[in-house]
């Protein structure tokens, strides 16, 4: 089960079971949030992505809005402006259409803002109890711009790490309202398309590195994967980073570190300093980008592993989260 | 108020720092007894701010780390079960049984719940009277209470499919045991706040008076572990050992009457295992004969189910003091947080784990785990 949670188990699943078993076939697959494929004429960013939240509506959004601004979003963080995405719905029988009317609309909305099209789709009904409601898998494609180049592999000691806001919001949005674990929380998902903010950060010029979007594992799992791929060390700076006091307050309550937690509407920047001004400006004016912020650099020291120095001086190692987040006794 | 802020507040902590480092003239070793204060030092990089003579031991005050292997085992076995539905706290879903944890159970089928409250639990029994439910009732004389209430509120009530897996642990027999070990270090003990607040501090003077050492009642906020930590230094450099309360805003002298009550009602002390360190005498609890009849133990006939440790883990060691994590054989090598050994090694706050992260940044290259 924690092979889903998107921290080290999850890396593992692909890099010792998909991958070897895909063999020849999966010989160019990266471990990027999009492939980027040549074609004639240019280039194609494609991913999928298949979306389980439950519950399935909560503060801020639904599993609909999710799946489209998911895979979105992978598109976005390798430079992709999206075009088109393809729908595909497992749905356990006897699911109230109610629901899966409100669903699809949402992914309507959700498409329209992002300014894409639902082309293509699939739905498969199975048996109650083979299911849990609905899954949703997405798949996208975008195209890329000349000179577009962003891997994680790219960040280097000198970079800075942005990060575009508040931190932890989605996660906690969605655990306020899990089964057994209701608690009064003011905090709404922050679900919403990056691939604006994208363009307007690349529109700088600045050789932007890598980005990537927190979401499973939240920024302590999206570091670590950057550091581990770069093969450099990453050194955050914890009075910087933008936690709200709602998510700060129900992490503390829950024993959840804020860094761990999911977001669905942030990106990470990995930028070199001398770019950061401009970047951050560029972010600034967009409206997904106001909180923007720098929260820490590359270092040549400590590769692969990420750490933060703490409010009181101190410094503590920021690991990947092992798999799902379980909530501390003590 | 912002509660958690003002109490980590960084000027503030910087005094409190000044204060121990002008105080202290020779090294001295601490021991922080609860698991949460663990975790709050290595959280916010606390033990590297203190003076090097100061020297902070983590203590088994971690419920998952010392709940023996055997009430894991025994948890497993009932959680297979095809009438039950198990509940646990989320953190006991990943510490290892002798051959799997409940992840693996559940993935067998196994129907397993992370509940966030016993309570919850037999709210799950009433709604499902034809399953068995069963709570993993582990942990310290702080989660007891709640446990207690539920056991109470069950036989009030007459929910006769609601029973409880005790694994419950105290905490004052097992600083005597630590202070009786031949080999112990520890020269005073920050002790664990929320188990005070429970139980209130009258159990600790006559441990500083037999064992002439300082005990000092220790909040979890960086600032509360400071004020404890300037305090024991205090103590020890004056030569005193008397009991202190640092955190009166949520220990009174005498607890909480209504929950000690209450686990007098619901609970017997019993001997109980620690994982790592063994038999302790009357260092746990089990339900009382009124309520046996809520007893999973019993009702599932577990009792038989006896494990042996690791014999080459050595996490009773760690827990004790005794040997620093890295000193053992197997640690970093065959016992890493994805392969533990014990559960030292599994929970975030366990030494064993804490040392595995932070040994990362004095050995560059591959990292374990």
């Amino acid at each position: 089960m924690g092979h889903g949670g998107g921290g080290a188990l999850s890396a593992e699943l692909v890099e010792h079971l998909f991958l070897p078993a895909f063999g020849a076939a999966a010989a160019d697959a990266g471990l990027g949030d999009s492939a980027v494929v040549g074609v004639a004429g240019g280039r194609l960013a494609f991913t999928t992505d298949s979306s389980v939240v439950r519950p399935m509506f909560f503060p801020g959004g639904t599993i609909g809005d999710l799946a489209v601004n998911g895979t979105v979003n992978d598109l976005a963080m390798v430079g992709a402006v999206p075009l088109v995405l393809s729908t595909a719905f497992i749905l356990e029988e006897g699911t109230a259409l109610a629901d899966l009317g409100r669903i699809a609309g949402a992914m309507g909305a959700a498409a329209l803002v992002a300014g894409v099209r639902l082309v293509t789709g699939d739905t498969k009904v199975v048996d109650r109890g083979s299911g849990d409601q609905v899954f949703i898998t997405t798949a996208g494609i975008g195209v890329l711009a000349d000179g577009v180049d962003l891997r994680p592999e790219r960040s280097a000691p000198g970079d800075v790490v942005i990060v575009s806001g508040e931190l932890g919001l989605h996660g906690v949005a969605v655990l306020s309202c899990r089964a057994g674990l209701e608690f009064g929380t003011s905090v709404a998902s922050d679900t919403a398309p990056l691939h604006g903010l994208v363009a307007a950060m690349l529109a700088t010029g600045a050789d932007v590195h890598a980005l990537r979007d927190p979401t499973r594992g939240g920024l302590a799992a999206t570091l670590n994967e950057i550091a581990g791929a770069a093969g450099v060390g990453i050194e955050l700076d914890e009075r910087r980073i933008p936690v709200p006091a709602e998510v700060a307050d129900a992490c503390g309550l829950l024993g959840l570190d804020p860094l761990q937690v999911a977001n669905e509407g942030k990106l990470v920047a990995m930028v070199p300093a001398v770019d950061a001004d401009r970047v951050l400006e560029a972010m600034h004016r967009h409206p997904q980008g106001r909180g923007a912020t720098v929260v820490g650099a590359c270092v040549e020291g400590h590769p692969g592993t990420v750490v933060a120095r703490t409010g009181l001086g101190g410094t503590r190692v920021v690991d990947l989260p092992l798999g799902e987040q379980l909530p501390r006794i003590c | 108020m912002r509660y958690l802020e003002e109490f980590a507040d960084p000027d503030l902590a910087r005094r409190l720092l000044d204060r121990i480092h002008a105080s202290v003239t020779r090294p001295w070793a601490i021991m922080e007894v609860c698991g949460g204060q663990t975790h709050s030092i290595i959280r916010h990089g606390i033990d590297q701010l203190l003076p090097e003579e100061v020297e902070l031991i983590h203590g088994p005050g971690c419920p998952v780390c010392v709940t023996p292997l055997e009430s894991i085992d025994r948890a497993l076995a009932i959680a297979a079960r095809p009438e039950v539905i198990f509940c646990s706290f989320g953190d006991m879903l990943r510490v290892p049984g002798s051959r799997q944890d409940l992840f693996g159970v559940r993935s067998r089928g196994g129907d397993v719940r992370v509940v966030y409250s016993p309570l919850d639990a037999l709210a799950l029994a009433r709604a499902n009277p034809d399953r068995e439910v069963v709570f993993f009732g582990i942990g310290f004389e702080t989660t007891a209470p709640a446990n207690a209430l539920a056991v109470h509120q069950a036989d009030r009530l007459g929910i006769g499919n609601f029973s409880l897996l005790v694994s419950h642990v105290l905490v004052p027999p097992a600083l005597a045991a630590i202070m009786e070990s031949p080999s112990c270090r520890v020269q005073a003990f920050l002790a664990a706040g929320h188990v005070c607040s429970v139980m209130g501090t009258g159990e600790y003077p006559p441990l500083a008076e037999r064992y002439r050492v300082p005990i000092v009642v220790t909040g979890f906020e960086p600032l509360d572990i400071l004020e404890g930590i300037r305090r024991a230094v205090d103590q020890l450099e004056s030569g005193r050992h008397e009991l202190e309360n640092a955190y009166p805003r949520a220990v009174p002298a005498e607890g909480n009457p209504v929950a000690r009550a209450m686990l007098r009602d619901v609970f017997e002390v019993t001997d109980r295992a620690w994982r790592g360190i063994g038999v302790i005498p009357g260092s746990g609890w089990r339900l009382s004969g009124r309520y046996r009849a809520h007893d999973a133990e019993l009702r599932f006939d577990v009792a038989g189910v006896r494990t042996e440790e690791s014999p080459s883990c050595r996490s009773g060691e760690v827990l004790q003091g005794l040997i620093r994590p890295s000193e053992c054989e197997a640690f970093g090598r065959r016992c890493t947080p994805r392969t533990p050994l014990g559960a030292t090694m599994v929970s975030s706050e366990g030494a064993c784990a804490a040392y595995h992260r932070s040994r990362r940044l004095e050995a560059p290259g591959p990292a374990g785990g």
